[in-house]
C-alpha cells in the first residue's frame, strides 16, 4: 500500500476567488492555521484571473499582496474530488490524490456562467461571456476579430473592454434588459459603494462599443462555424455577420460543492446564518455561492467567514451593516437584470437542450421534473453532469435537480479513487 | 367521505421494468390492467443498474429464466425504440486461468448442447476481441446474443405500450396499503382488483411484510467516452464464485460498454446494508479489482459513482407467482441483479399463470411457495 500525502489545517477554504482570499486572510490573521485551495493555476478566481500583482485594480493588488504576505498555505492546482468524512476532503494535487484534514471549512466556490439554448448555441464561435473573456486573458488572439456581445449583467461590458484591449473590433452589445430598468439602475449605483458599480457606470459610457438594451439573441447561424447572429431588438430583427458571440445570460452560484458537504440550499444559494455558517456546523459559504451579489459583497462575506471560522466572531461584527448594504445591491442587481420571459422560447424542438449527450428540446420538453427528465434522455449525464443544462433547466421549465452530488465533486481519473487513503483504512 | 373507486383484473404495484413488463404482458392477454408508480415508470432500482441482457447458469431454473427471456428479448429487439440503445455486444465470460479456462469448455458445451450460442476464445484470440484487457489471460467464454440495454428507456416503453393496449396507468400516487382484492392509495382512494402484483422491488416488504427479501447493496461508476475501447460486456469467470456464493462484502470485474462511449464499471456486493451511501473503501477495491483487468481505465476520467440495493432472495432466484400470505396477492420482485434480464419472461410467467394459459417455462421453480417450507432443497 502506497502512502498517501495528507496535508492537515484548523480551516481550509476551498476556492480562491475574492471571497476565498478574504476568508483566508483574515483567518490566518487569527493565528489559525489556514489551507487555502484552488483548482486553477492561479489565485484571483474568475474576477481577478491574470491579474497581476504589480498591476490591476487596486483592490485586487491590495488582497492579492495580502495573501502573498499572510503566512497561510495557498495551494493552486488542487482539485475536490470527495469528502472522505466531514473533516476529511480527498483531493488531485497536480494529478495525485492526497487527503486533506480539516476542522472548519470554508466554501468559497464562486459562481457559473448561466448559458440558455438558443438555434445554433452549440456552433463552433459560440462561447460564453466570461467564457470568452478567459480565453482572451490566457491568450487567444482575437485582434481584428469581430465580436458580437449578448445575453445580460454588468459582465458583458466588462468582455467587451477586454475583447477590445486585445484588438478585437466589437460589434454590438445586447443587453436584454429592459432600458429603463438598467437606467434606474444606474441612477440608483451611487447609493452603493465600490468597485462593480462604478465599472459599470464608467464602462456604459466609455466603451466605445454599440450598446443596445431590450436586445436579446435569437440565432446564430453558419455552416459549420458561426457566421451570423440574429438579435431582436424590441420588435425589430436584424442579422449581424461576425467571427465570434459571446453570450451569458448572468451567474449562478456553484452550489455542487455545497451539495457534497450536505449543506441545506435555499431559493439556489447556499443558506448561511449570520456569521455565513451553512447548515454544517463546521462548514463555511462565502461569496457568490451564498448568492450573485459582486465583488464587495464576496469580500466582505469572505471576511466574516474567516473571522466566524476562527472563533473570532467579534471581529465580524463591525462588518455586519456593510454586508447588508453589499447584500441589499444584490437584491438590486437581480432585479436590473432579471431575465424576460422571450428567453424561455429561444430554443425549437430540435436545438440541443444537453450539449454533452446531444439531447434535443423536444426529449425533455413534455417532463415535470429533471430527475425524469434525465432518465428518459440522458440529459446531463455526460461530460458537465447537469452543470450547463441543469441551471438551463431551472429558469426554463423551473426545475430544480434535487439529486444530491455524487464522488467525484467534478470528473477525475480513475486511479484517484483508488489510491488508499491512510485515515480510511486507519478506522 | 366517499372514497372514489375504480376496480379492475390486476393492479400491478411498482413500474419498475419488472412491473412495467407484467403491465405490458397482462393487457396484452385481455386482462383489464391498472400499473400502479408512486413516482414514475423505471425511476427506482431500474435506473441504478447496468442493463445487462445475459443468460445465466447458476442453476436449471436460472438458466431457463434468462434463456427464455433473453429468446423474448431478441424477438423484440428491432421493434425497441432507440432510447433503449439495445446493442448486442455479447458477453465475455474472462477465464484468468487453467482452472477457469476448464469452466469456459464446461460451460460452453452445456451452452452449445442447448443451442444457446457460445464461443471459446483462446488467449490470443481474446487479445484481439479485447486489446485493452491485460495480456495474462487463459481465455474467454463468448456468448454472443447478449446484449446491452439503457433499462430506464425500457421500463418507460413497457408502461406505454401497455397504455396502448389499454391499460391505466396511475402514477405519482402511493400506495398506502393492500388487502386481498384491494388497494388503498394514500390519496384516500381505493382501488379494487381481483389480483394484485406486487412489483415494487424492496419496498415490496413495505405492503406485505415477512417477505424473503433482503437488500444487496451495489456500487456503480461511468466514466467520460472512450469509444471502441471497450467492445463487449466483459465480466470475470470467477464473479460467479466471488460474488454470488458468499454472505461477505465482495467486488468482482463486471464492466459495460455503453453506447455513447461511456463506460460502466462494476460490481461490488454487500448483504442488508440498507443506506445508499458510497462505501469510498469498498468502491477503491471494485475499481482496483477493474484496473486489474483493463489497466486504461486508471487513467480515464470518472463522471459519477452511485449506489443500489438490489432486491434479492435467499436462492437467487426471483419471487414470481401467488405470495404464501393471499392467494390473490402475486409476487414479481427479487430478481436481485437479473430484473432487467429477466422482466421478459417474469412478465410472460404471470400473464400465462394469471390467464390459465400454459407457461413457456416451468413455473414452479419460481413461486414464493418455496420459502414457505424449511428451505433445503432450493433449485440448485
Amino acid at each position: 500500500m502506497s502512502i498517501e500525502p495528507t496535508l492537515s489545517t484548523d480551516i481550509l477554504v476551498i476556492g480562491a476567488g475574492p471571497a476565498g482570499i478574504a476568508a483566508a486572510v483574515s483567518a490566518a490573521e487569527c493565528g489559525r492555521r489556514v489551507l487555502l485551495i484552488d483548482d486553477n493555476p492561479q489565485a484571483g478566481g474568475q474576477i481577478w484571473r491574470g491579474t497581476n500583482i504589480d498591476q490591476g485594480p487596486v483592490s485586487a493588488r491590495g488582497w492579492l499582496q495580502r495573501l502573498e504576505s499572510s503566512n497561510l498555505q495557498h495551494i493552486n492546482g488542487c482539485r475536490a474530488i470527495f469528502l472522505a468524512d466531514s473533516n476529511l476532503l480527498i483531493a488531485d494535487l497536480h494529478g495525485q490524490r492526497c487527503a486533506i484534514r480539516f476542522e472548519h471549512a470554508i466554501l468559497t466556490s464562486g459562481a457559473r456562467e448561466l448559458y440558455l439554448p438558443f438555434p445554433g448555441w452549440t456552433l463552433p464561435g459560440v462561447t460564453g461571456a466570461g467564457g470568452l473573456q478567459a480565453l482572451i486573458k490566457s491568450g487567444l488572439d482575437v485582434s481584428g476579430k469581430r465580436i458580437v456581445i449578448a445575453g445580460s449583467g454588468p459582465l458583458l461590458l466588462a468582455v467587451a473592454a477586454t475583447a477590445r484591449r486585445a484588438s478585437a473590433h466589437v460589434l454590438c452589445i445586447a443587453e436584454q434588459t429592459r432600458a429603463k430598468a438598467r437606467r434606474n439602475f444606474a441612477f440608483g449605483l451611487w447609493r452603493h459603494p465600490g468597485k462593480l458599480t462604478q465599472a459599470i457606470r464608467l464602462r456604459a459610457q466609455s466603451i466605445g462599443a454599440p450598446y443596445s438594451a431590450d436586445a436579446w439573441i435569437t440565432q446564430a447561424e453558419g455552416d459549420d462555424r458561426l457566421a451570423a447572429v440574429w438579435l431582436k431588438h424590441g420588435t425589430r430583427h436584424r442579422r449581424i455577420e461576425c467571427d465570434l458571440l459571446a453570450c451569458g445570460f448572468g451567474l449562478v452560484p456553484n452550489l455542487d460543492l455545497a451539495q457534497m458537504f450536505g449543506c441545506t440550499i435555499t431559493g439556489g444559494a447556499i443558506a448561511v446564518d449570520k456569521s455565513q455558517r451553512s447548515s454544517r456546523q463546521n462548514v463555511f459559504a462565502a461569496g457568490e455561492s451564498t448568492g450573485i451579489g459582486g465583488i464587495d459583497k464576496a469580500l466582505i462575506e469572505g471576511r466574516i467567514a474567516g473571522f466566524a471560522a476562527a472563533g473570532s466572531a467579534d471581529k465580524a461584527a463591525v462588518l455586519l451593516a456593510v454586508r447588508a448594504r453589499t447584500q441589499a445591491f444584490a437584491k438590486t442587481l437581480a432585479k436590473a437584470f432579471a431575465l424576460r420571459d422571450e428567453l424561455r422560447t429561444l430554443a425549437t424542438p430540435e436545438t440541443f437542450f444537453c450539449r454533452c449527450e446531444d439531447v434535443p428540446l423536444s426529449a425533455v420538453r413534455a417532463m415535470p421534473n429533471m430527475r425524469q427528465a434525465k432518465l428518459a434522455s440522458r440529459c446531463g449525464m455526460g461530460a458537465c453532469q447537469g452543470r450547463i443544462c441543469g441551471s438551463a433547466a431551472e429558469f426554463l421549465f423551473g426545475w430544480r435537480d434535487t439529486a444530491s452530488t455524487r464522488p467525484p465533486f467534478t470528473a477525475t481519473a480513475l486511479s484517484n479513487l483508488i489510491s488508499p487513503s491512510i485515515e480510511a483504512s486507519q478506522k | 367521505m366517499n372514497p372514489v373507486h375504480t376496480r379492475c383484473d390486476v393492479a400491478i404495484v411498482g413500474a419498475g421494468i419488472i412491473g412495467a413488463a407484467c403491465a405490458e404482458a397482462c393487457a396484452a392477454g385481455g386482462l383489464n390492467t391498472v400499473l400502479i408508480d408512486a413516482d414514475f415508470p423505471g425511476g427506482g432500482i431500474t435506473a441504478c443498474g447496468m442493463g445487462h441482457i445475459v443468460v445465466m447458469d447458476d442453476s436449471a431454473a436460472q438458466w431457463a429464466l434468462t434463456t427464455r427471456s433473453r429468446e423474448l428479448w431478441m424477438a423484440r429487439a428491432t421493434s425497441l425504440p432507440d432510447n433503449i440503445e439495445y446493442d448486442a455486444c455479447g458477453t465475455l465470460w474472462i477465464a484468468a486461468n487453467r482452472t477457469e479456462m476448464d469452466a469456459v469448455e464446461e460451460k460452453a458445451a452445456m451452452y452449445q448442447q442447448h443451442d444457446v450460442h457460445a464461443q471459446i476464445l483462446n488467449s490470443a484470440e481474446l487479445a484481439r476481441a479485447e486489446p485493452e484487457l491485460i495480456a495474462a489471460m487463459s481465455g474467454a467464454l463468448l456468448v454472443r446474443d447478449d446484449a446491452v440495454i439503457y433499462p430506464p428507456a425500457a421500463a418507460r416503453h413497457f408502461a406505454a405500450s401497455a397504455a396502448v393496449l389499454g391499460a391505466v396507468m396511475r402514477f405519482g400516487q402511493r400506495v398506502q396499503a393492500l388487502e386481498p382484492g384491494r388497494i388503498h392509495f394514500a390519496d384516500g382512494t381505493i382501488l379494487d382488483a381481483e389480483r394484485i402484483v406486487l412489483a415494487a422491488g424492496l419496498a415490496s416488504n413495505d405492503l406485505l411484510p415477512n417477505l424473503p427479501l433482503r437488500a444487496r447493496k451495489g456500487h456503480l461508476v461511468i466514466s467520460d467516452r472512450y469509444p471502441g475501447r471497450v467492445r463487449h460486456q466483459l465480466v470475470e469467470l470467477g464473479y460467479l464464485h466471488s460474488a454470488h456464493a458468499s454472505d461477505a462484502d465482495s467486488v468482482a470485474f463486471n464492466v459495460q460498454p455503453r453506447r455513447n462511449g461511456q463506460i460502466l464499471i462494476g460490481s461490488s456486493r454487500q448483504f442488508d446494508v440498507t443506506d445508499t451511501t458510497i462505501d469510498a473503501p469498498l468502491l477503491a477495491q471494485m475499481l482496483e479489482r477493474a484496473v486489474g483487468f483493463l489497466p486504461f481505465l486508471r487513467d480515464v476520467q470518472v463522471l459519477r459513482s452511485w449506489t443500489g440495493l438490489r432486491p434479492a432472495t435467499l436462492d437467487g432466484l426471483p419471487l414470481i407467482g401467488p405470495s404464501t400470505q393471499h392467494a390473490s396477492i402475486w409476487l414479481a420482485t427479487g430478481h436481485e441483479g437479473l430484473g432487467i434480464t429477466t422482466a421478459t419472461a417474469t412478465a410472460e410467467l404471470i400473464a400465462a399463470q394469471l390467464l390459465d394459459r400454459p407457461c413457456a417455462i416451468p413455473a414452479a421453480p419460481y413461486w414464493p411457495a418455496r420459502f414457505a417450507a424449511e428451505p433445503t432443497n432450493v433449485a440448485t
